[in-house]
């Protein structure tokens, strides 16, 4: 998945960087399932692996018309961005390394129901404001993604 | 395979997704690189959620709502970035330095 991962950011042709993000995507869709939140991994495939991803590929293939291949796909700051993650790696890691976690020692599968439960119960405000923000997202990304002629033409 | 690990799998991926959004200059895979930050913190929430459950199952309600945001933020991040690129003819964020001066 690191592997994967790190093809998204090197790679030179963005359609093999969408490929490889999707592959991302599916082994964390694994990893979910593995910690016991089967619910979250069919949430990852059905979201990322089926939404995004598409919505990522029609979006590249919308605005590259053939020309795929980019000179260079690198900032000059690529040095310093490198520098930068290495260290925010570093730092998270070593916070992850140096905590003691014996009070996380196995793991707890999720019930479904109950955390269907507390979806609707607990966390019911968040999930209505979630769906107004989905609702302010569709109308924002029509509006945007909308041309300017067509605009002239039903006026 | 205990908490650490998929803590550092998360923080690896994090920052593999801030290298990207940093070092390329294509905005659409600046935008991959965004989604792959979410997805390493719904990773690490996950796992917190896995290893020290709560009553409430808190780490995968808000793995869920993580997701449902970055939907809508893909979303508008794509609107825009095919609408600038529909007037400037590139995706390269280099050349989107106009409004400078």
């Amino acid at each position: 998945m690191i592997g994967a991962g790190l093809l998204v950011v090197t790679l030179r042709n963005i359609i093999h960087s969408a490929i490889a993000m999707m592959v991302c995507f599916g082994s964390l869709a694994g990893m979910y399932a593995l910690l016991g939140a089967p619910i979250v991994a069919a949430a990852q495939v059905l979201i990322y692996l089926g939404a995004i991803s598409v919505l990522i590929l029609f979006a590249i293939m919308l605005t590259q018309a053939g020309d795929a291949n980019l000179p260079a796909p690198f900032h000059p700051q690529v040095w310093v961005a490198a520098l930068a993650a290495v260290a925010i790696v570093g730092l998270t890691g070593w916070a992850a390394i140096a905590t003691d976690w014996k009070a996380a020692a196995t793991t707890v599968a999720i019930v479904v129901s109950a955390l269907a439960k507390s979806l609707f119960t607990d966390y019911a405000l968040p999930f209505e404001i979630l769906s107004l923000l989905l609702l302010v997202a569709i109308i924002g990304a029509i509006y945007l993604a909308r041309r300017p002629e067509e605009d002239e033409r039903a006026n | 395979m205990g908490l650490q690990s998929y803590l550092i799998v998360s923080a690896m991926l994090f920052g593999i997704g801030a290298f990207g959004f940093m070092a390329r200059r294509n905005a659409i895979l600046m935008l991959i690189s965004i989604e792959l930050m979410l997805n390493s913190v719904n990773l690490s929430l996950v796992a917190f959620n896995a290893y020290l459950p709560s009553p409430v199952n808190a780490g995968a309600v808000f793995a869920l709502l993580v997701m449902a945001v970055a939907a809508a933020e893909a979303t508008v991040g794509l609107a825009l970035v095919i609408a600038i690129i529909r007037t400037r003819q590139t995706a390269e964020v280099d050349e989107y330095a106009d409004l400078k001066e």
